[in-house]
């Protein structure tokens, strides 16, 4: 047992982080840790740059081209990773988005397809997208009570409505895809404004609105507490159940935008449109420095670190290599991104297990 | 004390049964403003019980709660919260990853408007009202927007109380407060149990070790197997006393 304690001290107490009697060497291993994926990132061009200079004597990022193509090939999952980045914060995680990505692809189609005869383009298009968004909605509904009412893993009951949304998608596609009859959707899918592509526009509009709530509101901060700390939250008034439900109706609903998007750049759609995003959006989220066991995370990290991924597939694919390195270099950088984590957490004072 | 003072709060006659187990029987205590009182007994006398029926976890089978004369019941912890009676758990109740002021108003973010329309959490506010709370408590802080994970138990702890002490509790029930800290921090929780009192506060404080009861609470009320076993001011009483009022001997 303790020993006898003093009486009160009158003296006043001054608290200093423990970080700052550490010195200065681990603030900067603090804020490398939290810039990683940018580093990731600057380092990723700079080395294909060189590549490509040394091979071909070509650039590689000051090339307009590889930029627009290596955003378009981001906007996918970025739109995943946004929903996943707020699911994976709240320390949990959302294994359905792919397919319910697929869901609304196929869903888009048929309705856009069925709504342009009575309703002109633009409306149709309109239409069918607010209808596909709802649509996904309605999966995130089902894992959001799975989770906050009957106490499911978020991991299990996301992977049983992965099964789902992916089987109701092939029902609704008929096996096959839903090519979109609609010149104004495929326009939107494929056009550009200043030679920004408009789903790149649109991407990085929804990503700026996400950064908003995540950031700046109760909803947001909430999230954060929840992810580090469900007891404290709860005891200090929030409403966890609540939360959790408008959560994963989020996330799928980013994933339903994910799936209308990527109907209006092939103008089709496929139930299998996101299935090779799930990992890629989970992998986008840790790079970008959220901890899968919850309480950390940005939305501009998980930019940064979905624009890692994008980079290193264009990049290898650029400079003509075996499209097959792309998956040892993403699964390296997931690796490396996680130990920078661990380390970092050791050494400021912050407790890995939790 | 004052003990003429009117009491903050006034326990009569509470009863809570768990199916046949009586926890708790017939119990009665008062904390006077600027007291500290520490229910105290063996491991099952009936504390945890206590302090669970007066913060609103547990409904009393019977008995009453008054708050400064006025009977009070609460369904949830929430409501007794907003009647000003604040628990500090030991496992300090605190989002790691947020900072001091982010704990204080978590729950209840204040918003403002940004560019006159924008509803955004209001940081400054939160950041200012972290400081002036800590500084109250005569904790002075320098990095505000550090996250409470960088701080260290005793601090930590500190803040609770500091949240507590923001929303103007005027009963804090402190579990175990001193629990799992080393003797530097628990001269600091100490010093501010002391704080609490010089503000009239009302202080309910738990604890297994005597010796920090006798180093801070103004009374003792003693449980055994959920029925007052004794009562006794501090200044005159003895380990030895309360020991035995503890044990039956």
């Amino acid at each position: 047992m303790t020993a006898s304690i003093p009486q009160a001290q009158p003296a006043s107490t001054h608290i200093a982080p423990q970080a700052d009697h550490a010195g200065s060497a681990l603030n900067w291993m603090q804020r490398i840790a939290n810039l990683r994926a940018r580093l990731f990132l600057a380092a990723l061009i700079v080395g294909f740059e060189i590549w490509a200079r040394l091979s071909f004597g070509g650039t590689f990022i000051l090339n307009p081209f590889n930029i627009q193509s290596i955003a378009i090939f981001a906007v996918a999952p970025l739109l995943l990773a946004t929903g996943q980045t707020f699911v994976i914060i709240s320390g949990g995680i959302d294994l359905s988005l792919g397919f319910i990505m697929g869901l609304a692809a196929v869903v888009a189609a048929h309705v856009i397809n069925w709504a342009t005869p009575g309703m002109g383009f633009p409306l149709a298009v309109l239409f069918g997208a607010l209808v596909a968004v709802l649509v996904a909605g309605l999966p995130g509904v089902v894992n959001g009570l799975l989770v906050s009412r009957l106490r499911v893993p978020p991991f299990i009951g996301t992977l049983g409505m992965f099964g789902v949304a992916r089987g109701v998608a092939f029902l609704l596609a008929g096996g096959t895809t839903v090519p979109v009859r609609n010149e104004f959707f495929a326009a939107i899918g494929n056009g550009k404004f200043l030679n920004v592509p408009y789903i790149v526009i649109i991407t990085a509009i929804f990503v700026v609105a996400m950064h908003y709530v995540l950031s700046q509101t109760r909803f947001g901060q909430h999230n954060y507490a929840i992810g580090a700390n469900a007891r404290a939250a709860r005891r200090a008034g929030i409403d966890i159940k609540w939360h959790l439900l408008r959560l994963y109706i989020l996330s799928a609903m980013c994933a339903g935008l994910a799936g209308v998007v990527y109907s209006a750049r092939f103008s089709a759609g496929a139930a299998r449109a996101g299935e090779p995003l799930l990992l890629d959006c989970v992998a986008a989220v840790v790079i970008g420095g959220a901890s899968l066991f919850g309480g950390s995370g940005t939305i501009f990290g998980t930019v940064a670190g979905a624009l890692v991924i994008a980079v290193i597939q264009y990049g290898l694919v650029f400079v003509n290599v075996e499209p097959f390195w792309q998956f040892i270099s993403v699964g390296v950088v997931i690796i490396i991104s996680v130990l920078i984590d661990r380390a970092q957490r050791r050494f400021t004072g912050g407790r890995i297990d939790e | 004390m004052n003990s003429s003072a009117e009491p903050l709060l006034d326990v009569r006659n509470l009863s809570k049964n768990f199916a046949a187990v009586q926890a708790l029987k017939d119990f009665s205590m008062v904390v006077r403003p600027g007291e500290v009182v520490a229910p105290a007994g063996d491991n099952g006398a009936g504390k945890t019980t206590l302090i669970k029926a007066i913060s609103g976890v547990y409904k009393p089978s019977s008995g009453e709660i008054r708050l400064r004369g006025e009977p009070v019941s609460f369904a949830t912890p929430q409501e007794a919260r907003d009647k000003g009676i604040e628990t500090i758990y030991r496992d300090s109740a605190l989002a790691d990853n947020l900072s001091i002021g982010a704990n204080i108003f978590l729950g209840r973010e204040p918003m403002r408007k940004a560019f006159g329309f924008l509803p955004v959490l209001d940081r400054k506010k939160m950041a200012d009202a972290a400081k002036s709370t800590m500084a109250l408590l005569d904790f002075h802080v320098n990095r505000m927007e550090a996250p409470v994970s960088n701080f260290s138990g005793g601090q930590r702890r500190a803040v609770a109380i500091g949240r507590a002490v923001y929303w103007d509790a005027q009963i804090l029930i402190m579990d175990e407060p001193t629990a799992a800290l080393g003797v530097p921090e628990q001269r600091k929780v100490i010093s501010l149990i002391h704080q609490l009192k010089a503000r009239g506060r009302g202080v309910i404080f738990i604890s297994h070790n005597l010796q920090d009861i006798f180093a801070v609470s103004d009374r003792i009320v003693v449980l055994r197997r959920g029925v007052q076993a004794g009562e006794r001011k501090i200044s005159e009483t003895t380990h030895d006393e309360v020991v035995k009022l503890m044990v039956g001997g």
